[in-house]
């Protein structure tokens, strides 16, 4: 039997010129780029019980208690985003390729305390907004207020980006993490280059 | 477009939210022991009111959480949003 190699291909492998070419037009005002392959584990465990504390004292973060929020650390390669999706509901978002181990870790820290870690990285892809005007590309598109009073860094929301189910993150520097569903990855790309033409540097 | 307040996410448009019917409709404790007429019932009659009604929605685009709300049908507006499997609060 011929030998199979199997290539992992993000959902907007095909896009990357695309939007390489958003921040060439646009000046530099609006950066797009896709993020392929993090890793998404899915929490579920009581909040109040200790399956809670074992689990953000393994994670090195600790679980955002409220909505709206989303905890992160340590800076740098490895850091871990950890997203509030429901009230006893939690994202974990990792650097690729660290799903198997994360997950292993997490569970034998949870041990036999009532809680769920699921893969769930395939199930979204994740782009990355920067630039003066990424703030504004996405509020033409969301109903929820994105001033950076009220979603800056830390901020987080499961809503509606252009009638699309997305999750956003709030980064440093004005910066936001859009994670979308695979099927709905080439869609919002094609919104989002289409909403960036506002932006397009005139000469 | 109504704004619902979603117990936990707080208001958010209408569009994110699941519609899930009358609420306080409660399985039959013995459902075999109903006649045709008295499943039927339980199964496809709801209330009409023109006014307050007690209905369920479910946040589904955020955080999928089931809640009851008080909306009254003639003015959309929302009189109270309470935790599923509480009672209805009185409405003045
Ligand atoms: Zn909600």
């Amino acid at each position: 039997m011929a030998e199979q190699t199997l290539l992992r291909q993000s959902p907007l492998a095909f896009a990357a010129d695309r939007l390489a070419e958003v921040t060439r037009a646009t000046g530099g005002a609006v950066y797009i780029a896709e993020l392929p392959f993090l890793t998404q584990l899915n929490l579920r465990l009581d909040p109040k019980g200790p399956a809670a504390e074992a689990g953000a004292l393994e994670l090195g973060v600790p679980l955002p208690t409220g909505p709206g929020a989303a905890t992160s650390g340590p800076a740098g390669s490895d850091e871990l985003t950890v997203v509030w999706l429901g009230p006893d509901e939690w994202l974990v978002i990792g650097p690729p390729g660290t799903e198997s181990d994360l997950a292993a870790r997490l569970r034998s820290a949870i041990g036999d305390e009532h809680a769920a870690v699921v893969d769930v990285s395939a199930q979204r892809t994740t782009l990355e907004l920067s630039g003066p005007r990424a703030r504004d590309l996405l509020a033409s598109g969301c109903a929820l207020d994105l001033h950076p009073r009220v979603f800056g860094e830390g901020a987080s929301a499961q809503t509606l980006l252009a009638r699309a189910q997305v999750i956003l993150v709030g980064r440093r520097d004005g910066a936001f993490r859009v994670l979308v569903r695979a099927s709905f990855a080439a869609y919002l790309v094609d919104w989002l280059i289409d909403a960036s033409v506002e932006y397009r540097v005139t000469r | 477009m109504m704004l619902i307040p979603c117990p936990w996410c707080g208001p958010r448009e209408e569009a994110e939210f699941h519609y899930g019917g009358q609420a306080h409709v409660s399985y039959p404790a013995d459902p075999a022991a109903l006649s045709d007429a008295d499943w039927a019932r339980y199964l496809f009659f709801r209330d009409n009111p023109k006014g307050p009604f007690a209905e369920r929605w479910n946040h589904s685009a955020s955080c999928r959480r089931w809640f009851n709300v008080i909306r009254d049908t003639v003015t959309n507006e929302i009189l109270a949003v309470y935790p599923a499997g509480q009672p209805k609060p009185v409405i003045a």
